[in-house]
């Protein structure tokens, strides 16, 4: 291959990285809002992302049946999928919270180990109950997205670019998403309650706000773009299993600690980066290295790029110095 | 002390062991005896009477075991016997090792030549101890919450496993063809622990330079890392064989301990030969109990050393600690080194007991089971890692094993429980499938009702009841 076709697949690599950052950047928010307000790494939220995904494949299942679909029409099927994921999602994790980290909050244990491995937990009881749903259910481990002829319409865009139409309601609902959480975090009540309940719990308590109520909103908010994450994720890749969740969230939470953990625009911005590094690698990284290295290292290199970035600036992109209090 | 619960124990032990003696073959009756195990344990007795009656129960499942190999519940209660006697205040030093050293090496074995499940489901629990203790330094008594702790492992396993195999030949001209011969695993275990603790230096100090969460997060991402190498290194150099694994590993001569086992006329005591995997068995289950043996020695010399003393002035307040002199990233490291270490050298041991490794056995979820061993034990406590390992691994192997079997038995026969019919109960639930879920349950039951494990440390145990008070005075905020 010649270095012109290395440049020749770029704008196709920087498109698939700019999708599968989106991705990651929605789940990252969920990650970092709870960071915000919990100081807590909320490794459940990974499995809120998978049950979103499989929120969203069943809508597809029962109300998409070929043979006699409730609703014919793909799109609204997609609109319907996405907030019933939105939804269910966020439901879910309130219940993880009220039921597995109030009470360790209540009895204000002052160990940080103690809600993490809660957290890790509960990942785990999420990841198999899903699977005795999907082994009852589908008697299936792997369960596979319906594809649609509408939404797999490719269009060329310029430098031989092609983009699927699930491509564009990614992008647009993504796009969306993250315009609409930064309305609600910076212009509405709620969210300057959940900006004074990351800054101080105490203080915000004395200013009239119920902290319970604020980070349970917190958590529905996180866990609704979770699952709006889970369905785009699931109609990009259309494989599903309850471990999928997984790998996404642990790159989506890298990305967050990129952008800045707690900072809103950080987890953005660090999910689009960590997007492009992965495709880019995964693409070039054979070339480079004469095959010897592949695809299978851009895990590696993801996780390498956060070991150097922290180390030489442990607040993340964005993330401001905070001096330590003695 | 209530003036009936010395005869009623007395007299519940002396009835059970004779039921179980009656009846071995009952299962309510071996389960008398483990009960009467738990009533000695934990009823409030004299030490005298305690001490007495742990021996003599000992001795009864034995005899137990003896007449039936296959009889699990007897040896839960030997194993109960044991934790007991190594855990329980008051008991006289001498007792705890006689007891000690008599199940481990007399009665385990007795019933073990016969039935080598037992000995296979005492080399995991003794190489998931050794591991639990290795993360105990890291997270129980240094406070940094390692989550890519199979990495160590594997770098132990695969030292063994490239270089006491045929692997190595791949990469290296003029290698023995079949690689190292078995013996030089003794060898490769303190290589193990040097290039585990090489390993554990080298993550450590990218990661060491972090707190808390990033560090949770790095030592994730690394030990995946790690584990992607394993799975990938088979181009351009096969250095690891990929996905694949490494197979045959070499085993150590068991010819000497067959010998032994001969001469003392073990083949006529048991009514069968002593074979090959048999004296395999025994002799893994040996070599892990002696590393076992060492294990716990240097953690416990360390925990009261400066150095352990200086891991618990880290994990209570960092700052303190640093103002205190002492210097924190080599401390750190250190904990990071001797935890690694100790995984590195079981890692060996388990290359060559399973004679195969691949990178399946060091995933994320590896090291998550190793931290539910630590959590479930308490964190910090060195009887408690051992425990802990114990009561997963006993729970995972033995008793949800149990459990499916006895639900296929059910689906087989039809039998209705509460108006149910357990034929019709869906083949997809198999308890033994879903250990995620168990460990998941257990990981968070703890942490909301007993985050200081099951055998708290004394320290640890001291700090909690202070938070509680202080939650308790501040009127629940």
């Amino acid at each position: 291959m010649t270095v012109a076709d290395l440049f020749a697949i770029l704008p196709q690599t920087l498109l698939e990285g700019l999708l599968l950052g989106f991705v990651y950047a929605m789940v990252a928010l969920g990650y970092t809002m709870v960071y915000g307000v919990l100081g807590l790494i909320n490794f459940a939220h990974s499995e809120v992302f998978m049950i979103g995904a499989v929120i969203g494949l069943e809508v597809f299942r029962f109300w998409g049946n070929p043979e006699s679909p409730v609703i014919a029409n793909p799109f609204v099927l997609l609109l319907v999928a996405l907030i019933f994921a939105a939804v269910g999602s966020g439901i879910m994790a309130v219940l993880v919270e009220r039921f597995a980290y109030r009470p360790l909050r209540k009895r204000g244990s002052k160990n940080i180990l103690v809600p993490m491995i809660t957290a890790i937990g509960v990942s785990f009881l999420l990841q198999d109950l899903t699977r005795i749903y999907a082994a009852l259910r589908h008697n299936e481990f792997n369960m596979q997205y319906r594809t649609y002829d509408a939404l797999n319409q490719t269009f060329e865009l310029p430098f031989q670019t092609i983009i699927q139409v699930k491509g564009i309601i990614i992008i647009v609902v993504s796009i969306l998403m993250l315009i609409g959480l930064t309305y609600l975090v910076n212009r509405t009540k709620l969210g300057k309650a959940i900006r004074a309940v990351s800054q101080d719990i105490q203080t915000a308590s004395l200013m009239g706000i119920n902290p319970d109520v604020i980070i349970s909103r917190t958590f529905l908010i996180g866990g609704s773009l979770g699952g709006v994450a889970g369905v785009l994720f699931g109609l990009l890749y259309t494989n599903v299993t309850p471990y999928s969740g997984v790998l996404p969230g642990l790159k989506a939470f890298t990305s967050a600690v990129l952008g800045g953990i707690g900072n809103i625009p950080g987890a953005m911005v660090g999910g689009l980066i960590l997007g492009q590094l992965e495709t880019l690698s995964g693409t070039y990284l054979p070339f480079l290295t004469n095959g010897n290295f592949g695809t299978e290292y851009k895990d590696v290199f993801a996780f390498l790029t956060l070991v150097l970035l922290l180390l030489f600036r442990p607040q993340g992109i964005f993330g401001q110095n905070v001096s330590e209090k003695v | 002390m209530s003036p009936f619960m010395l005869p009623f124990t007395v007299a519940f032990t002396a009835l059970s062991v004779l039921g179980a003696f009656l009846a071995p073959e009952n299962g309510l009756a071996n389960l008398a005896v483990l009960v009467s195990v738990g009533l000695v344990s934990l009823g409030k007795l004299p030490t005298a009477w305690r001490s007495g009656l742990l021996a003599v129960l000992a001795l009864a499942l034995t005899i137990l075991l003896r007449l039936n190999p296959n009889d699990k519940l007897a040896f839960y209660g030997l194993l109960g016997v044991l934790v007991a006697a190594f855990l329980l205040p008051n008991l006289s030093k001498l007792i705890r090792i006689a007891l000690a050293l008599a199940i481990l090496f007399i009665a385990v074995p007795i019933a073990g030549l016969t039935n080598s499940f037992l000995f296979e489901l005492g080399i995991q629990i003794g190489i998931f101890a050794a591991l639990a203790l290795g993360l105990n330094v890291v997270v129980g008594q240094a406070g940094l919450l390692d989550l890519g702790f199979a990495a160590f492992f594997a770098i132990g396993a695969y030292t063994w496993g490239i270089f006491g195999s045929p692997q190595a030949a791949q990469f290296i001209p003029g290698y023995p063809a079949e690689g190292l011969p078995g013996n030089y695993l003794y060898l490769f275990m303190a290589l193990a622990v040097i290039t585990a603790a090489i390993t554990g230096v080298l993550i450590g100090l990218p990661a060491l330079r972090l707190r808390g969460d990033y560090l949770a997060i790095v030592t994730l991402g690394l030990g995946e890392v790690v584990r992607v190498f394993a799975n990938n290194l088979d181009k351009p150099l096969n250095i690891t064989n990929g996905p694949q694994g490494i197979t045959p590993i070499n085993q150590p001569e068991v010819g000497p301990l067959a010998e032994f086992l001969r001469a003392i006329g073990a083949e006529r005591l048991y009514g069968r030969p002593i074979d090959e995997p048999i004296a395999y068995a025994f002799f893994f289950y040996l070599l892990v109990l002696v590393v076992i043996g060492i294990v716990v020695l240097v953690n416990i010399r360390l925990a009261n050393s400066r150095f352990g003393r200086a891991w618990v002035a880290i994990r209570e307040d960092e700052i303190a600690a640093k103002a205190m002199g002492i210097p924190l990233l080599p401390t750190k490291l250190l904990a990071f080194a001797t935890g690694a270490a100790f995984s590195g050298a079981m890692g060996a041991i388990f290359a060559a007991k399973q004679t195969f490794v691949s990178p399946e056995s060091f995933t994320l979820q590896a090291s998550i089971n190793i931290l539910a061993f630590v959590i479930l034990g308490g964190m910090g406590s060195i009887g408690g890692a051992v425990v802990g390992a114990a009561a997963v691994t006993v729970l995972n192997i033995g008793i949800l094993k149990d459990f499916s079997d006895l639900l296929n038995t059910w689906r087989q026969t039809g039998v209705t429980i509460l108006g149910y019919n357990m034929a019709n109960l869906p083949p997809q639930l198999n308890p033994a499938k879903y250990e995620r879920l168990v460990f998941g349950l257990i990981l968070i039951l703890m942490m909301i009702f007993r985050p200081e494990g099951l055998i708290p440390e004394q320290r640890h145990r001291a700090e909690l009841q202070e938070a509680r008070q202080e939650a308790k005075e501040g009127g629940g905020k």
